[in-house]
């Protein structure tokens, strides 16, 4: 199978096998004209199988959100067919409508149009907590 | 503009000033009687309550000021399916101060999102409740004269108890706190308290079902009730609701000097007989709410 390298763009390495789609939607890139390819289950030496997310196109997406949903997330920005930039995405202080508060004691299960914010709580165990009612998010939250 | 939505929104220095204010109205009434005057509070009830509500109403009329509110959602918008954010917003068009109580955790924080007067959250299901805290602070002053070096039993309901949660993040902050968290196993503490008040500060707490173990260490025993709305299932209620009952027999071990509190309404949980013991110091507490509430409304109007 043969993926063009890209030009302008980001590409996401180190996915957990079987996970991009939902990158792929948290992320946003669904709402995209450019190109993106989503290449599932690649060979790895160091995860046995990855997948692998292409954008095709310099954006401005919050990439961050990437260090709450996978840690292992290898992010490269590419200009001019050269890789400029290459991180891993750190915790982010605050995630906003991605997770949602799954406390039916809680406002945002009952008020209309409310923003569901999680606020990073404790870095080290990866806890993130709903600003409303404090319940811890669980990974499924999504 | 300030709002009081979690206890952790005061610093202790403004929790001293707010005891302080309290106190002074305790000993000079009068000086305070005309101080709210031409203000209004409205107390928005989205669930029952008696002290609570009576508390702030009467704490503004002694200021001088006006109320006006609702006591339970049905005589309010919200039976029509209103959102939080719209009956604030309205709301702040009439009055110069908002106290909330909501059965939704969170929804005193949404208000104040979009409030235009400041908010005073009243109770948010079994969150938080930051002027009982204030209440218990008070009393907890008035008692010991300090927040230090204090060994605190917390008693019965420690899971949906929302002044429990609120009274552990205000003592925490002090020195030499110690708790006794004594519940059955189904209304510990929830973890989040544990893991991000208790251990994260290196706070000396322990866990028991067993009150008469640690009756004689204490200084303070805040009682709980078991709280029936707060249950999905009316088995486990009624399984739990007698789990610990004072009585003045059982009193016999502890400190002379032990301040027994309780954020009332009783229903079980300590006997009349513990009534007229000189430790029992509940109603005192309902007393001060009313104060100390007189001293918040204040510092949130800015009034001098």
């Amino acid at each position: 199978m043969k993926i063009d390298a890209i030009t302008d763009g980001i590409v996401i390495d180190h996915i957990k096998a079987g996970h991009s789609m939902e990158l792929y939607y948290d992320l946003g890139l669904d709402t995209l004209d450019c190109s993106v390819a989503i290449i599932k289950n690649v060979p790895s030496s160091k995860m046995g199988k990855k997948d692998i997310i292409k954008v095709n196109a310099a954006l401005d997406i919050d990439l961050h959100i990437l260090g709450y949903l996978d840690p292992d997330i290898t992010v490269n920005i590419i200009r001019g067919g050269e890789r400029v930039e290459k991180f891993h995405p750190e915790l982010p202080e605050e995630i906003v409508n991605v997770i949602h508060c799954k406390n039916p004691r809680c406002i945002t299960s009952v008020e209309p149009g409310i923003q569901h914010i999680f606020k990073l709580t404790d870095r080290e165990k990866r806890i993130y907590r709903c600003a409303y009612c404090e319940s811890k998010a669980k990974s499924k939250d999504r | 503009m300030r709002h009081l939505i979690d206890i952790l929104d005061l610093s202790t220095e403004e929790i001293d000033e707010l005891v302080s204010t309290a106190s002074d109205i305790i000993a000079n009434p009068k000086k305070y009687s005309e101080k709210c005057h031409g203000k209004k509070l409205a107390t928005l009830f989205f669930e029952p309550s008696t002290r609570t509500r009576l508390s702030f109403e009467a704490a503004m009329l002694e200021l001088g000021g006006n109320v006006l509110g609702f006591s339970e959602a049905s005589s309010s918008s919200a039976s029509k399916g209103e959102s939080v954010s719209d009956t604030t917003r309205v709301v702040g068009c009439y009055a110069d101060i908002i106290a909330m109580r909501h059965p939704k955790e969170g929804a005193p924080m949404v208000a104040s999102l979009k409030s235009s007067v400041p908010i005073i959250n009243a109770g948010d299901g079994g969150h938080n409740h930051p002027t009982q805290t204030l209440t218990d602070l008070l009393t907890i002053h008035r008692e010991k004269g300090r927040f230090h070096d204090l060994t605190i039993g917390l008693c019965g309901d420690l899971k949906f108890g929302r002044t429990v949660h609120s009274l552990i993040l205000a003592l925490s902050r002090y020195q030499n706190i110690r708790f006794v968290l004594i519940s059955p196993d189904e209304l510990k503490l929830p973890d989040y308290l544990i893991q991000d008040t208790l251990v994260k500060n290196n706070i000396s707490f322990v866990e028991t079902t067993d009150l008469q173990e640690y009756l004689p260490e204490l200084d303070i025993l805040y009682m709980t009730r078991v709280q029936q709305e707060r249950f999905f299932n009316e088995a486990d209620y009624i399984r739990l609701k007698d789990s610990y009952v004072l009585t003045r027999e059982k009193l016999a071990d502890a400190k002379e000097d032990l301040s027994i509190l309780h954020p009332l309404p009783r229903v079980n949980e300590i006997s009349v007989d513990v009534d007229d013991d000189p430790r029992a110091c509940y109603f005192k507490q309902a007393a001060n709410g009313k104060y100390i509430r007189m001293a918040l409304i204040m510092k949130l109007l800015e009034v001098e």
